[in-house]
C-alpha cells in the first residue's frame, strides 16, 4: 500500500483506492459490521429473497425424494453417459469452493491484506458449495443410504474400498476439504462471535453466541495460541485446496477415455476451480456490499483485485484449452483426433463454442481498466464466467462420454426436468444458506478489520 | 446453604491503544507479576513476548505435527495393511502394496488429522469452552474489551499480589477505569 505520504488526510497516492475508506476506528467498524446481524431490521428485500430461495430448496427436496424413491432413471444419464448433470455439477460446485479456501488461506500465507474484507463471506461460499457439490455423488450413486460403504469401517463383508480408485481418493478429499474448510471458518468466527455476545442486547441472541463463543475472553494468551492455529491451518489448507481438484480431475484423468486421459488436468482443473471461484465471490460480494452498504469494507480496489485474479486464471484455463486441442491432434491417436473435431463440429458443438466464448473470449475485457472498475460489467463478467466454467464441464464429461471408441456404443445425453431441477434446487440451497449467514454471523471478519484499522492509521501516521 | 462469599479474582485497567498496552504489559512482567494476563480486541504483534510468554507457552505447532504425523502413518499403513494382509488382491498384476496409489488418501489424513489435532488442542490449551469467568463481571469488560480497549488484569493468585500496591502500580502505568473484579 501506499506509504510516502505523511499528513493525516491521506490521499489517493496514483489513483490507488484504499482497502478501507479512512475515518475509521475500532469502535465504528465493529458497529458497522455487527449492527446488521444485531439491531438491523430484517428487512422486506431479505424476506423476499430468503422466500425465492426457500421455495427453491422446495424443489430440491421434491426433486431429490423422487429420486430416492424411484432411481436415478429419472434423470437423462444413460449408458454410455451414466455421469450426466450429477457429475458436472459436482466438479462445478465443489470448484467455486475452491476460491473461499484461496483467499483466506492462500492470500493470507503472502499477507495480502485487501483478502481480509472477503474472507469471512468467501469461506461461508465455499462451505456452501463444498455442501451442495456433496450432494451430487450421494443423489447420483443412485441408494444413497449405502453411501457409507465408501467409508473403510471393519464390515461384516471383511472387504475395503478400493484406495487405488481414484473415486475413492474422492471420497476423501471431499470430506477432509468440507471439514478443514469448516473449522477454519470456525476458527475465524470465534472472536467475532465474542463481540456479537458482547454487543447483544437480548437474551437469545446473547445465549446463543455466548454458547458458539465458548468463553472467548480476547486474552492475550488465547490469542498467541490462536494465531499460531490460525496460520498453521492456513498452511495446511493450502496444498490440501491445490489436492482437492487435482484428485477431482484424476476422477477423469486416470481413465482412459479420449479427452479425459491427459496430464495436463490437475493444474488446468485448479486453475478452472479459483478462476469460477472468484466469479462467485464477485457475484456475491457486489449485490453483499450494496445492499448492506459496505461499500468503506469492500473497495473498488477489491473487485479490481478479483478481476485481475479471474483474468489470470482465465488465461491459465485458455492454455489449458488451446493444449487439450493441440495435444489430441499432435498424438495423431485417431479417437483423441476423432474426440477433438466432434468438440467443434459434433451435436454438442454449440456448446463448446460458448463454453469459448464464456470462458476465453469474454474474460478478455477485463485487461481493461474501465472494464474492471465498472461495477454492473463485472456483475455481468461474473456471471458469464460461471455458466462458462459449468459448460466446460459439461464438455469434458458429456462430450467424452456420449463418443468413445466403437460406434455402436456410442449415445446421446439430454437433460430431462429433473436433471435442471437438482441443479436449480442447489443454487437455491446455496443462496439460500448465504441469507441466513448474512442475518446470522458477521460477514466480515471484524477482529481483523480492527487489526487492519491499526494498520492503515499506522501507515498515515 | 451454600455460604454467598464474593472472592477477589484480580484488578483490571485498560487503555486507549495498543502501544500503552504493549508498554504495560512489559513493565508488568518487569515488576514480577506472573499471573497477569492483557486483552485486546485484535491479536497484537509483540504482545506475547511483552508478556514473557516464552515458546513453550505455545505448545499447537507441536500438537499439529503430531497429528500430522498420526494422520499421515496411521493412513498409509492402515491402507498397507488393508491392500497387503487384510484382503489381498490381484488387480490387473499391481503389486499389493501400490504405494503411489496410496499416497492422495496419506496426504488428505494428514492434513486432517493435524487441522483437527491444531483446533482441538488450541481450544484444550485455551482452556476453552469455558462459558463463565470472573472478567465477564466487569461491565467495562464486557462492553469494550471486544470492541475498543486494551485492558490488562492482575490476578489475586499471583504471589506478589497486594490490593493497594497493585492498584498503585496499576495507576503509574496510566490505566484508566481501574478497578476489582469479583469472583463469584
Amino acid at each position: 500500500m501506499s506509504a510516502e505520504h505523511n499528513n493525516s488526510t491521506p490521499p489517493p497516492v496514483r489513483g490507488i483506492v484504499p482497502i478501507l475508506e479512512p475515518g475509521h476506528t475500532y469502535a465504528s467498524v465493529t458497529d458497522k459490521i455487527a449492527s446488521i446481524v444485531l439491531t438491523r431490521p430484517t428487512g422486506w428485500g431479505w424476506i423476499g429473497g430468503f422466500a425465492i430461495c426457500f421455495s427453491i430448496i422446495m424443489l430440491l427436496l421434491v426433486a431429490a425424494t423422487y429420486l430416492i424413491s424411484v432411481g436415478v432413471g429419472i434423470w437423462g444419464i444413460d449408458i454410455p453417459v451414466g455421469w450426466g448433470f450429477a457429475i458436472v455439477n459436482f466438479v462445478w460446485w465443489i470448484g467455486i469452493g475452491h476460491a473461499g479456501t484461496l483467499i483466506s488461506a492462500i492470500l493470507f500465507l503472502l499477507n495480502q491484506n485487501w483478502r481480509t474484507s472477503i474472507n469471512r463471506f468467501a469461506e461461508a461460499m465455499t462451505l456452501f458449495a463444498v455442501a451442495c457439490a456433496g450432494l451430487f455423488p450421494l443423489l447420483h450413486a443412485g441408494r444413497p443410504w449405502y453411501a457409507y460403504w465408501m467409508f473403510p469401517y471393519p464390515s461384516t463383508m471383511g472387504i475395503w474400498p478400493q484406495f487405488r480408485s481414484p473415486l475413492i481418493w474422492d471420497v476423501f478429499a471431499v470430506s477432509t476439504y468440507g471439514t478443514v474448510s469448516l473449522i477454519f471458518w470456525f476458527v475465524g468466527l470465534i472472536p467475532d462471535l465474542a463481540t456479537l455476545r458482547d454487543r447483544a442486547a437480548k437474551k437469545p441472541a446473547q445465549i446463543i453466541y455466548g454458547m458458539l463463543a465458548m468463553g472467548w475472553r480476547n486474552s492475550a494468551r488465547h490469542w498467541h495460541r490462536y494465531q499460531s492455529t490460525y496460520l498453521l491451518l492456513a498452511g495446511l489448507a493450502t496444498p490440501l485446496v491445490l489436492s482437492v481438484h487435482t484428485v477431482v480431475s484424476f476422477d477423469f484423468a486416470i481413465a482412459i477415455v479420449p479427452g479425459w486421459h491427459t496430464t495436463i488436468f490437475p493444474p488446468y482443473f485448479v486453475a478452472g476451480a479459483i478462476y469460477s471461484g472468484f466469479a462467485m465471490v464477485l457475484t456475491i460480494a457486489i449485490p453483499l456490499r450494496k445492499f448492506y452498504q459496505l461499500e468503506d469494507f469492500i473497495t473498488m480496489r477489491h473487485l479490481e483485485n478479483m478481476a485481475k485474479v479471474m483474468l489470470a486464471t482465465g488465461l491459465i484455463v485458455a492454455y489449458g484449452y488451446f493444449f487439450e486441442f493441440f495435444m489430441s491432434m499432435y498424438s495423431g491417436n485417431k479417437f483423441d483426433v476423432y474426440l477433438t473435431q466432434m468438440r467443434l463440429h459434433g451435436p454438442y458443438h454449440l456448446v463448446y463454442y460458448s463454453l469459448i466464448l464464456c470462458n476465453i473470449l469474454t474474460p478478455q475485457l477485463l485487461w481493461i481498466r474501465k472494464v474492471r472498475t465498472n461495477i454492473p460489467a463485472l456483475f455481468i463478467m461474473s456471471l458469464v464466467i460461471n455458466v462458462g466454467m459449468w459448460l466446460e464441464r459439461f464438455v469434458i464429461i458429456v462430450i467424452s462420454l456420449s463418443r468413445d471408441f466403437v460406434p455402436s456404443a456410442w449415445g446421446r445425453f439430454s437433460p430431462t426436468f429433473w436433471d435442471y431441477a437438482t441443479l436449480l434446487g442447489t443454487l437455491g440451497l446455496f443462496t439460500g444458506l448465504l441469507f441466513l449467514f448474512v442475518r446470522g454471523l458477521p460477514a466480515i471478519s471484524i477482529a481483523e478489520m480492527r487489526e487492519l484499522v491499526d494498520h492503515t492509521s499506522e501507515e498515515q501516521a | 446453604m451454600i455460604e454467598q462469599r464474593s472472592h477477589l479474582y484480580g484488578v483490571i485497567g485498560e487503555f486507549a491503544t495498543p502501544k500503552e498496552l504493549l508498554a504495560a504489559a512489559r513493565k508488568m512482567r518487569d515488576a514480577g507479576y506472573q499471573c497477569m494476563d492483557a486483552y485486546s480486541p485484535y491479536p497484537l504483534e509483540g504482545l506475547p513476548h511483552a508478556l514473557g510468554l516464552g515458546r513453550k507457552h505455545n505448545m499447537v505447532p507441536l500438537v499439529t505435527l503430531i497429528g500430522g504425523l498420526m494422520g499421515g502413518l496411521g493412513a498409509f499403513f492402515f491402507q498397507y495393511w488393508a491392500n497387503v494382509y487384510s484382503f489381498p488382491e490381484n488387480i490387473g498384476g499391481r503389486p499389493l502394496n501400490s504405494w503411489p496409489a496410496f499416497i492422495p488418501v496419506t496426504f488428505e489424513m494428514t492434513v486432517l488429522f493435524a487441522s483437527l489435532f491444531s483446533v482441538f488442542g488450541m481450544l484444550g490449551m485455551n482452556k476453552l469452552p469455558q462459558p463463565h469467568h470472573p472478567l465477564f463481571n466487569s461491565d467495562r469488560f464486557q462492553k469494550h474489551a471486544s470492541t475498543d480497549r486494551f485492558f490488562v488484569c492482575i490476578e489475586a493468585r499471583d504471589p506478589k499480589f497486594d490490593l493497594a500496591a497493585v492498584t498503585s502500580f496499576l495507576k503509574g502505568l496510566n490505566a484508566q477505569n481501574i478497578a476489582e473484579v469479583q469472583d463469584d
